[in-house]
């Protein structure tokens, strides 16, 4: 069992953040409008996205367990806070819906230009301000419910893994259906030329183009070795 | 046991941060890429965006990312942890004592932010959106917004949403990236108990405010 490596040095957080932002990007998930049609359920390339690659990591996991490349338990699970998690799952799902990223995804909506996403970013950093400010008071709710350490779907339910993953494979087989049948009927996912359509382009005016290279050119004085 | 004046001269850095002898190559070579990148902006800006990838198939290349990232760092991709830090970091250089005193705050504090393995990470997201958008044409300098709204209300909702995200993701102890997605992966309780109440409130916001995005 020489695997997980444990490694979360600097390559390796590059590593996975080059290749999750463009695959994030790739899926037109630096859209807000393609993000939020999730929710009109015209486009549900979120639902879509996330269940597959869920199952994907979580069969991968499974079978890299089984054949021994790593052991039970090797890989961080999160613990349930009922509350807590309840609570801010609904504000991270309100907030989405109305701001159109959540923090993954307004990163990549800045570096594909969006500058809406950066007003974003500002409203997470108050966010986290208010949320230390209250810490204390809501300290009850923020542990309350918790349930066991890292428990699993499989631990809740005594079902094996592998009736999990099938149960989980078949409501992703039914959510892509209905999603087709969705998608169809509501307009169709929206795909990039109709996102860059209703956006003015890069060459618009000289303004914009020297903000386009100011922002994606460092200037080699910002780094300086002394 | 270098003398401390090579200490010094071995020294990087950058926006007045140091760093390691080590860690300068990398800092090059972003420097480079990003240049690179630059000049290729210039230079495709008129072509035409090249589709966005079917959502299956960028399902099946997120699932194998994570699964690398699962079997490199023992966990899984994450965003709003670097929100926090960053957050910590601006408190302690705007407010350093309200900062320091804050039972939040406090733990985070320490140390030099871009130690962290989500910094890095967070890092590379922006890397790799800007190689993407800007290599297949979907890079643009824009506010993206509903056909309703103006400029400044588009601004408005994504301030508001962002205090949302960034209060619910703490109170929460992760986002959509970092609980959802890599403790769904991990077949996790807590994922899934999130993923009910996200897309619950989603629809509901949306069905509240329709009119922000159609």
């Amino acid at each position: 069992m020489t695997l997980p490596l444990y490694d979360s040095g600097m390559i390796a957080g590059l590593l996975a953040g080059i290749l999750f932002g463009y695959v994030l990007e790739g899926a037109g998930f630096g859209s807000p409008r393609k993000l939020t049609a999730q929710f009109a359920l015209r486009d549900w390339a979120v639902f879509k996205v996330m269940f597959t690659a869920v199952l994907v990591a979580a069969i991968g996991l499974w079978l890299a367990e089984a054949v021994g490349l790593i052991g039970t338990r090797a890989v961080f699970t999160p613990t349930l806070f009922f509350w807590a998690i309840a609570l801010g799952g609904a504000l991270i799902g309100a907030g989405f819906a109305l701001g159109g990223y959540c923090p993954g995804t307004s990163t990549v909506g800045l570096f594909s230009g969006r500058g809406d996403a950066a007003v974003f970013i500002i409203g997470m950093i108050l966010g986290t301000v208010l949320f230390a400010a209250v810490f204390e008071p809501i300290d009850g709710l923020y542990r309350a419910a918790e349930g066991p350490k890292g428990q699993t779907l499989m631990e809740l339910t005594g079902l094996p893994t592998w009736v999990i993953l099938g149960a989980l494979v078949i409501m992703a087989a039914g959510g892509f259906a209905l999603g087709n049948r969705c998608e169809q009927r509501f307009g169709g996912p929206l795909t990039a030329d109709e996102v860059l359509a209703g956006l003015p382009s890069n060459r618009s005016g000289p303004a914009d183009q020297g903000d386009a290279s100011r922002l994606a050119t460092p200037k080699a004085h910002e780094i300086t070795a002394s | 046991m270098g003398c401390t004046a090579e200490a010094v001269d071995e020294k990087f850095l950058v926006m007045g941060l140091v760093f390691d002898p080590a860690q300068r190559n990398i800092f090059i070579f972003l420097n480079i890429m990003l240049s690179y990148m630059g000049n290729a902006m210039d230079e495709e800006e008129e072509m035409s965006p090249r589709p966005f990838w079917p959502p299956l198939l960028a399902g099946f290349a997120l699932g194998l990312v994570l699964l690398l990232t699962f079997l490199m760092t023992g966990h899984g991709l994450g965003a709003s942890g670097f929100f926090t830090r960053l957050t910590a970091t601006l408190g302690a250089w705007l407010a350093p004592a309200a900062t320091e005193a804050s039972r939040y705050f406090g733990p985070y504090v320490q140390g030099n932010p871009l130690a962290f393995w989500i910094s890095w990470e967070v890092v590379g997201v922006a890397i790799g959106a800007l190689a993407g958008s800007i290599s297949n044409g979907r890079f643009r300098l824009a506010l993206e917004r509903g056909p309703r709204v103006g400029a400044n209300e588009r601004l408005i909702y994504a301030l508001i949403g962002g205090v949302l995200v960034g209060f619910g993701a703490r109170l929460a102890r992760g986002c959509t990236s970092g609980l959802a997605l890599s403790g769904g992966a991990t077949l996790a309780v807590a994922a899934f108990v999130f993923l009910v109440t996200f897309f619950a409130a989603g629809f509901l916001m949306t069905f509240a405010a329709r009119r922000v995005w159609r």
